[in-house]
């Protein structure tokens, strides 16, 4: 699925600072019985977002209009758990272009970068300054540049390197997808599966 | 160290690289692709829109398992969007030629059971599947992990995904398990240790006595939950063990291909002098039968010990207060004794034949306590059949329990087998995350014996004080 180009994104943030927020989180098992990858943001953080009788709990933070923005910035290990790129496909949906967290889950980062939305890793140290900056102001706008791979509180100035490997860098900023490459290889992944042993 | 060594990890990993990219990740080759209803639909209709077939559909097995019900399974699914998905893939498998296993068919049940039973998993293998429990397979010396659904479009047009090689870990655990210590235990142990997060970024090798003494169901147990930890996957060497589970199973290799195959499989091994990123030793006698207090597999304890405090657990108090609240658990309460409504044996994790008969070891000659609900689902039809044959269903039944259908049921509650909210449910599945056996379930993850001896009393109970004298 070929996605959004991911330059330069200059936005507000929502912070989560709660660790080891898993799949089942993001979007529960219940809602995984689509066919078609559209709506999933409605059920995002369903659980922590919604009581039982479909009203917002009031002191979830999507649900506290003091806060918005395209980036969401969450505690360590984000995205554990399950393989279900539904979780990724509900934050984009949702509207999120961006991840912000010290440590993210393996499976939850790949498949982000397969979709387009861009996690970006800083140390624990500027996570918490991030967090500090949005509680004393929600206003405050966070600056994610890719093509410098740096990310900065606009606010202060304050800002920090992300690594990021670079043929993923290639592929976002040019809204190009592993299928596109893949497919230009078609004859070298023959060759090698004929000399394969299963 | 020699030039030459190698680790059993790299010896698969680079044998199925088709391509490396500079400064990106390698084109990886897979020799299996698992597809099941929930993860691959989106992926067929991607292949549709781009006008992509599937290159290789004979390395693709389908089975249905997620949504699937436990009762009733000749009968029409009733919950359509499940039955919608159940007929996608049972649509999409017959249009490219992919062997499915649906509902009803004899061989159907959980992915990570089904392949290795029918001798669809072999040593040397890399294999993928839209889901994270895809781990499990590396009880083979196979590398076996789970994928996002772009990634299942990617395999099924090109048998390729793009991944950069994690790091290497091995884990050794050396000496003798205490009765009544189970495969489930010595992972919830490992993880415990290392946290939910010990092992991300690295791919496990599991080494030492107590691997190397351990039933394949048990290794798979192991591999299962090593992404519970963070990690990509899990890895056993395959030895004489490993050769005696696959030979003469359905799809395993057979005469000259067996000999060859074999041949193969000796080599894979890690040498001496190979190195790893990282190394963790573990006694085997420090492991007593585990349980898990909180919101994530890595909050586990002894079963004897006391929750610890937030200081004693350091970081991140916040989260586990949070997790404590949901749990309706607080800081130094015992876990022995603590009441349990709901009992669930089953999933990938612990739906084989091994698991059923530790539970059984406990149940029989006892009844099911009157408060505990319980679901007791085998991993696959095969498996099935085994309790019968085996007459561990007399057992449960003289109890008072019910044998379900195969699936993955109570895991991950996608089906009807949800645990109520606010309910406390024992369960030998892999996750006890919030709302993961439905909307404000509270799960206590734990081994078979834990498990049964929780069905019979009541309460969280420590199994050793009810182990049977064979």
């Amino acid at each position: 699925m070929a996605y959004d180009k991911f330059t330069v994104l200059r936005s507000t943030a929502v912070p989560m600072p709660i660790e080891n927020v898993d799949t089942d989180q993001i979007i529960p098992a219940r809602f995984l019985k689509a066919t078609e990858r559209k709506g999933f943001g409605d059920n995002l953080f369903r659980d922590w977002r919604y009581n039982n009788d479909d009203s917002p709990k009031q002191d979830f933070v999507l649900n506290n209009p003091i806060y918005s923005g395209k980036i969401l910035v969450a505690g360590k290990n984000f995205g554990s758990g399950s393989s279900r790129e539904h979780a990724a496909w509900a934050i984009y949906d949702y509207g999120f272009r961006c991840v912000v967290s010290s440590f993210f889950a393996d499976i939850f980062k790949g498949n982000s970068l397969n979709i387009g939305i861009l996690p970006v890793t800083v140390s624990p140290e500027f996570l918490e300054k991030i967090f500090t900056a949005i509680e004393a102001d929600p206003k405050t706008e966070l600056e994610v540049n890719l093509p410098e791979q740096k990310i900065t509180i606009l606010a202060s100035g304050e800002n920090e390197s992300f690594a990021i490997n670079g043929y993923k860098k290639h592929n976002m900023i040019n809204g190009f997808d592993d299928i596109d490459y893949l497919q230009a290889m078609k004859a070298e992944i023959k060759t090698f599966a004929d000399a394969s042993m299963y | 160290m020699s030039k030459s060594a190698s680790t059993l990890f790299d010896k698969v990993w680079d044998s199925h690289v088709v391509r490396k990219i500079e400064d990106g990740p390698d084109v990886f080759f897979i020799d299996r692709h698992f597809i099941h209803e929930v993860t691959s639909p989106v992926a067929f209709l991607g292949l549709e829109q781009r006008g992509l077939k599937v290159i290789f559909p004979e390395r693709t097995f389908a089975t249905a398992d997620h949504n699937t019900p436990t009762i009733n399974q000749d009968k029409p699914v009733k919950d359509p969007l499940s039955a919608n998905q159940l007929a996608a893939l049972e649509r999409n498998s017959a249009k490219y030629g992919i062997s499915h296993w649906g509902l009803g068919n004899p061989k159907n049940g959980i992915v990570h059971v089904v392949g290795p039973e029918n001798g669809i998993t072999l040593p040397g293998m890399t294999i993928v599947c839209g889901d994270s429990h895809t781990s499990t397979h590396g009880a083979f010396g196979a590398i076996a992990f789970g994928i996002g659904t772009s990634e299942v479009e990617m395999v099924l047009t090109s048998q390729c995904i793009m991944q950069p090689k994690p790091k290497k870990m091995r884990i050794n655990v050396n000496g003798k398990l205490q009765k009544g210590v189970l495969p489930k235990d010595v992972v919830l142990y490992i993880i415990a240790k290392l946290t939910a997060a010990g092992a991300t970024g690295y791919f496990v090798e599991y080494a030492g006595d107590v691997f190397r003494n351990m039933s394949m169901e048990g290794r798979m147990t192991v591999c299962n939950m090593s992404i519970e930890m963070g990690a990509r996957g899990g890895m056993v060497a395959p030895d004489e063990t490993t050769f005696e589970y696959i030979k003469g199973k359905d799809k395993a290799p057979k005469g000259e291909a067996w000999d060859k195959a074999l041949a193969y499989w000796k080599t894979l091994k890690t040498d001496e002098g190979a190195t790893f990123d990282l190394e963790y030793n573990f006694d085997a006698a420090d492991i007593e039968p585990m349980i898990t207090y909180g919101t994530n597999p890595g909050m586990g304890i002894g079963i004897s010990k006391h929750i610890p405090t937030a200081a004693e657990v350091g970081g991140g108090k916040s989260t586990y207060e949070k997790s404590l609240g949901y749990m309706g658990f607080h800081e130094d309460d015992a876990m022995i004794g603590k009441k349990v409504d709901y009992v669930f044996i089953g999933s990938c994790t612990n739906g084989r034949i091994e698991d059923f008969r530790a539970f059984a070891s406990i149940i029989k000659g006892r009844k099911k306590a009157d408060n505990v609900t319980a679901w007791i689902v085998p991993g696959s039809h095969i498996v099935e059949q085994q309790i019968k044959d085996e007459g561990i269903l007399d057992i449960l039944t003289e109890a008072g329990f019910q044998l379900r259908q195969p699936g993955c049921s109570a895991c991950l509650a996608m089906n009807d087998d949800k645990i109520p909210a606010g309910k406390y449910a024992v369960s030998t599945s892999n996750r006890n995350f919030e709302g993961r056996q439905g909307p404000g379930a509270r799960t206590l993850l734990a081994s078979p014996l834990v498990a049964a001896a929780a069905a019979v009393t009541g309460v969280v109970t420590d199994p050793r004080e009810l182990l049977q004298e064979a």
